[in-house]
């Protein structure tokens, strides 16, 4: 429904254009399928009994955008009052349906009570009207208004229902005055003036269209606060069969009712054409009967239209799908294709049908779908299938297991057991669970039952789950640096509780080195590093192995002792004092100093646009992800790994469209630039609530000459400076998405939507520092670069991340964040809040500090010595013990 | 009642009212056994535990602990009548008893209140009115979704018998509370609504939602603002939030009912979060220091504690609230604000 210009020609039909696309874009679409007296599928559904198809129903309707969802159950077979409270009890208990609010639809008041009384939030009653008298009506009202609910009035009096614009109005006129006196707010009073169908060939229909467009704005204008609202379907109803006339009479019709104040309306979203894209012709036929014109080339409006209509019956009505060729196939067989393929939209009938077939349910897990899924396995093993396909062909294992389950449970059989039991956690202090989640669904595709404990687990769940389930062995996850002691404490607690399981170590700061140096000798049972997916599988099939077993935890056991003692031997990289570092600290030219900000102090932003962000998306890093090695866009072409890049890619793009369209996700920023100045390694920074010192780390490896031992402080000038910071996040809005695909069991959207969500923080961060760079701090206000440059960083300036190699220390964030406005919780910066160990929250979040001068330049801080630790641990004024859990992973061990 | 609710408000106007503490953590104090419980009354079953029945057997503890609430400073008590109905004192047995039970509550909130009370410092009585272990939004049973152990019209009639005796025995409003489903508390409005209509006159009501996890949504899953949405009709006295979290955690929440609310704002936390022994340790100056943030935001009228709060909490939260600037309510709000879970709002 884009704007146009207008085709008629009554100036007074024409509100100014910005109010019409006001009009349009806040015009309520009430979702009509769950409507057993417009949808012949819902009512077959609903007489069936089949509550769950029927609830699925809602969900593709709220999915497709319905902001509201209508109920109706007025059907003569249909003891419409317990369809009415269970359908709507059963929606209450899915997050994503009840959502949205309930338009309670029956002609009869006692279903509409019962109705009432199963709604929890605020819904719509459709419909109460004076039909049989102002008491029976005001008595209604009352009684929506007692349960909480807004009301459809329709224009329906005693003597029956209104057809001229003059008896809507005035039927509705009265109903307004009788409710407001009587106390009930206009805000929720929407009105119903009726649309009846036109071009029946019955002169009195002519101008019903035309009736009800004038009745509602002349009722907006008497009737201050309601709103107006109205089913479309029957507008059409001689142009039954004739899909696109109907949709083009709907379109044309909304299309001027809207600008007449139509806000609301029972509409099939997916039954509209864009106004602009019907063809000029039927358009002007459509606009004829509905505006009630002569056609230009004379005539009656009605006869043109029948007469165009013929030609467009089937044109555009969507085939049938013709059935694909691999459905013809024996079960089996289309199992193994829709596990290969990834197709989850027939595997429960397949799977049903396998059950059938089979001696005991089981047999189809251990049967076709583990066939399937050893071809799946096969392909991944030798690298002709990809992580994004593996877990959408786990996505359709999980569905026929779900399927399974009840019968597999009925026969209550114990010894089933598949190749172990794996206990999965992101420990404590980190919230991170992409890598984890990915390892946990190819190891389920390998046959291993997962104990997914989520992320910010503490130890004790972790020992006591491992308990509970018998497990075979627990695998630990985390993302940030702190994670890596708390995986020692849970080795420690491991050894504590005399447990003898295999600990599995994964996530993207683990290290062998790490592993082995501080993992491995806390606990005595074998500790396995493994970095990624396949590795994973490989190793935890080997752990559960007679044969393999013992070699393996030999082997990894024997390397971890070899690196140990390698480091021993080599001491680390040779270190200078921390005097000598600062001896040779970077020569900062400042003269060359960036001017002082345009615009100093604090700046929020607290929703910024997504599809500029996405023009800032670096998509190296999302192929990463996902283990798909190589550079985009070249990845999109690779002999390898191309199709299977293309594929996620294609995914990646189709989700962030509705992340985009559908406001998923709400970027939230907040970037500050002060005063500061440089003393020794600390910085200073200036505020008008005071001073605050951010200690900085120096590197201490021996360095070649002419090269410095660097440190971000020396980046600010003593004599004056400014320094900025940020924070921006991306993930505000995602749980209730994950919690979808979490309830349907999506593994790959779950994995997908949070890596998406990872690239537009770090676009924001870009796209972010861009804004400064240009406008906040101007220093380079006519910058103008490509995306790609800014991927490549080819700007003046730098942002370096707390938690990030040249600025190690995680704990610099609550300093950070208090600098940028303070607030705990979801009150913290653009929303984000601190874990224990410095994680952020929601994770698609990055913060750092802005450094504007043109010789500031990324390094890694590296190892230091005991004399900077002991030093910095009096500049952060805390013990040394805390300042060593703080900067472990760059003291030499 | 409604003279009641205008006095409450012009109170209201000049300052931040103070309401009292928890009633768990005073009556620990006393030690009771089942003998203490019991006092001299017979009964089929065990009551130790049934902190609401001590309104009949203990009288003098009860009014006790209003009266200490009151010299630390609190305008409203609430009655002793958490759990006073039939579906919470079925599991003591006490069904017959509900009413007795709400009459007695009142009655000696109301003492206390009116002996303490002056010209310069109404005190008020809140009938307490807790959320029952059902709820009519949920099904307790995962595998039938559909299913539920009460309905609307049950709990309607549940609730109206606790309000009979609350208003019965003279409080001066009722404090629906802890709400965790959306839907009981309809259910209370429902009834509050009815019994204002046989008695001829408007039953003002407090409405207070908990949040149950840190989404910021009760058990039903509404957000602070699709309840306001849900329960607005009720045309409260005051709305807002109690137990959740300590003071710290539950801000943002009350920060976002305080920006849509067009009436008072109350909100009592408890004190802080519980600690691995399931005991509360936040001390009354960190509570008070972190509701005096609320109080420098200007974002609610009434504070008072939930959980694990004392006479010590409340005197620290009086202090606080002396020298506070009240918030001001926003005019009647008038666009079209459905709710789901989600509050949808219509544009004008």
């Amino acid at each position: 429904m884009a704007t146009n210009p207008m085709p008629i020609e009554d100036p007074q039909d024409v509100p100014a254009n910005d109010e019409a696309e006001a009009a349009i874009a806040s015009f309520v679409n009430v979702g009509e399928r769950t409507n057993v007296t417009g949808s012949a599928k819902f009512k077959k559904l609903i007489l069936a009994d089949d509550y769950e198809a029927a609830v699925e129903v809602a969900r593709q309707q709220v999915e497709n955008g319905a902001q509201i969802v209508d109920v109706n159950m007025d059907e003569g077979l249909l003891d419409s009052e317990a369809a009415m409270t269970t359908f709507l009890k059963l929606i209450a208990a899915e997050p994503d349906i009840a959502r949205v609010p309930v338009m309670i639809d029956s002609s009869k008041w006692s279903v509409i009570e019962a109705g009432l009384k199963c709604v929890s939030g605020k819904p719509v009653v459709n419909s109460i009207s004076m039909k049989e008298g102002e008491e029976a009506f005001l008595a209604q009202a009352r009684k929506c208004r007692a349960y909480g609910a807004a009301v459809v009035v329709m224009a329906f009096d005693e003597t029956g229902q209104a057809d001229t614009s003059d008896r809507k109005v005035e039927i509705c006129e009265r109903a307004y005055k009788l409710l407001t006196e009587n106390g009930f707010p206009p805000e929720d009073i929407i009105f119903d003036p009726n649309i009846f169908a036109v071009a029946t060939g019955i002169e009195e229909h002519r101008r019903y269209a035309l009736d009800f467009i004038e009745a509602a704005r002349e009722i907006r204008a008497r009737c201050p606060g309601v709103h107006i609202s109205g089913g479309l379907s029957n507008l059409s109803f001689s142009f039954r069969g004739n899909e696109p006339v109907r949709r083009a009479m709907h379109s044309v019709f909304l299309y001027h009712a809207i600008r007449a104040g139509m806000d609301m309306g029972i509409v099939n979203a997916g039954q509209l054409d864009v106004y602009d894209d019907i063809d000029d012709e039927l358009r002007e036929a459509c606009e004829d009967v509905i505006l009630d014109r002569e056609p230009k080339a004379g005539g009656d409006a009605t006869e043109r239209l029948i007469e165009l209509a013929e030609g467009y019956r089937g044109k555009s009505a969507r085939d049938e799908k013709e059935a694909e060729e691999w459905r013809s196939w024996d079960v089996k067989k289309r199992l193994e294709y829709a596990l290969v393929k990834g197709i989850d939209a027939h595997v429960v009938a397949d799977t049903e049908l396998a059950r059938q077939d089979a001696e005991r349910p089981i047999h189809v897990i251990e049967g076709p779908l583990m066939d399937g899924m050893n071809v799946v396995g096969d392909l991944f093993g030798s690298g002709k299938m990809f992580l994004p396909q593996v877990v959408k062909s786990a996505r359709v294992m999980k569905k026929a297991v779900a399927h399974l389950l009840p019968y597999i449970e009925e026969e209550k059989d114990e010894s089933a057991r598949g190749k172990g039991t794996i206990i999965m956690a992101t420990v404590k202090g980190d919230v991170h669970d992409i890598g984890k989640n990915i390892v946990g669904v190819v190891l389920q595709c390998n046959g291993f039952e997962i104990v997914d404990l989520g992320v910010m687990t503490p130890w004790s769940d972790i020992l006591d789950a491992a308990r509970e389930h018998d497990a075979d062995m627990i695998g630990l996850s985390g993302l940030i640096t702190p994670s890596l002691d708390e995986m020692v404490t849970v080795a420690e607690e491991m050894e504590r509780a005399d447990m003898t399981m295999p600990l599995l170590i994964g996530g993207a700061t683990t290290s062998r080195v790490h592993t082995a140096i501080r993992i491995d000798p806390a606990y005595s049972g074998p500790v396995v590093h493994s970095l990624d997916a396949s590795r994973a599988v490989s190793v935890a099939s080997s752990l559960v192995s007679d044969t393999q077993r013992d070699p393996l935890v030999e082997e990894t056991a024997q390397s971890y002792e070899d690196i140990r003692i390698a480091r021993a031997g080599k001491g680390g990289s040779k270190l200078v004092s921390l005097e000598e570092a600062r001896a040779n600290a970077f020569g900062t030219d400042f003269a060359q100093k960036a001017p002082d900000p345009v615009k100093p102090g604090l700046h929020v932003y607290d929703e910024w646009d997504l599809e500029d962000l996405r023009d800032h998306i670096d998509w190296t890093p999302f192929f990463r992800a996902w283990e798909l090695a190589g550079n985009y866009p070249a990845i999109l072409e690779d002999d390898v790994v191309g199709e299977s890049a293309r594929d996620l890619f294609k995914d990646g793009q189709a989700m962030l469209d509705r992340i985009i369209s559908e406001g998923w996700l709400k970027p939230r920023a907040v970037a500050g630039l002060w005063k500061c100045r440089r003393e020794g390694d600390d910085i200073v920074v200036e505020t008008e609530t005071g001073e605050t010192r951010l200690p900085m780390l120096r590197q201490q490896v021996a360095k070649r000459s002419g090269r410095a031992n660097m440190c971000l402080a020396d980046f600010i000038d003593p004599e004056g400076d400014w320094i900025g910071g940020f924070a921006v996040c991306a993930g505000h809005g995602i749980d209730e998405h994950l919690a979808r695909f979490k309830a349907d069991t999506d593994d790959y959207s779950d994995i997908l939507l949070k890596a998406l969500a990872d690239r537009l923080a770090e676009a924001f961060a870009e796209r972010m520092h861009k804004h400064v760079r240009t406008d906040l701090w101007g220093y380079a206000a006519d910058e103008a670069l490509s995306s790609d440059d800014l991927i490549r960083e080819k700007y003046d300036g730098i942002r370096p991340a707390p938690g990030y190699p040249a600025c190690p220390d995680h704990s610099l964030k609550p300093m950070l964040f208090e600098l940028l406005g303070g607030g705990s919780g979801h009150n913290g910066p653009a929303g984000i809040e601190l874990t224990e160990s410095f994680a952020m929250w929601p994770t698609a979040a990055v913060s750092g500090f802005y450094f504007a001068h043109p010789q500031s330049a990324y390094f890694g801080v590296a190892t230091i010595d005991q004399d900077q630790l002991h030093e910095y641990a009096g500049r952060r004024d805390v013990d040394l013990e805390t300042a060593t859990r703080w900067l472990r992973p760059n003291l030499d061990s | 009642m409604t003279e009641a609710a205008d006095r409450l408000r012009a109170a209201a106007a000049e300052r931040v009212l103070v309401m009292d503490g928890a009633w768990g953590t005073a009556i620990q104090n006393y030690a009771l056994d089942e003998a203490g419980y019991r006092g001299s009354r017979e009964f089929a079953m065990d009551q130790k535990g049934n902190n609401d029945i001590l309104c009949l057997t203990e009288p003098e503890i009860v009014e006790e602990i209003s009266a200490s609430y009151i010299a630390a400073g609190a305008d409203i008590v609430s009655t002793n009548t958490f759990s006073s109905t039939t579906i919470s004192q079925a599991d003591y047995g006490n069904e017959a008893l509900v009413r007795e039970l709400n009459i007695a509550a009142a009655k000696l909130a109301r003492h206390a209140a009116d002996t303490a009370s002056t010209p310069d410092k109404p005190r008020f009585v809140a009938g307490a009115i807790g959320p029952t272990n059902k709820t009519l939004s949920l099904s307790p049973n995962v595998e039938d979704p559909g299913f539920r152990e009460v309905d609307f019209d049950q709990m309607k009639g549940i609730y109206g018998e606790q309000i009979d005796g609350l208003l019965e025995g003279g409080v001066d409003f009722l404090l629906v509370e802890t709400i965790f489903d959306t839907l009981n508390a309809k259910a209370a409005i429902m009834a509050a609504l009815e019994a204002g209509e046989a008695r001829g006159q408007a039953v003002p009501l407090i409405l207070s939602m908990t949040i149950t996890d840190m989404s910021g949504r009760n058990l039903s899953g509404h957000s602070v603002e699709g309840f306001w949405a849900a329960v607005r009709h009720a045309d409260p006295l005051a709305v807002g939030l109690n137990c959740s979290f300590g003071a710290d955690k539950l801000r943002p929440a009350v920060a976002a009912l305080s920006a849509i609310a067009d009436t008072l704002v109350i909100a009592y936390p408890n004190a802080g979060l519980p600690n691995d022994l399931g005991e509360y340790d936040e001390t009354a100056a960190e509570t008070a220091a972190q509701v005096s943030k609320w109080l420098d935001q200007g974002i609610v009228n009434i504070v008072g504690g939930c959980c694990g709060t004392t006479t010590d909490h409340i005197r620290a939260l009086a202090e606080v609230a002396k020298g506070a600037t009240p918030r001001v309510p926003p005019a009647r709000a008038t666009k079209t604000v459905l709710a789901g879970l989600e509050p949808m709002t219509i544009a004008a």
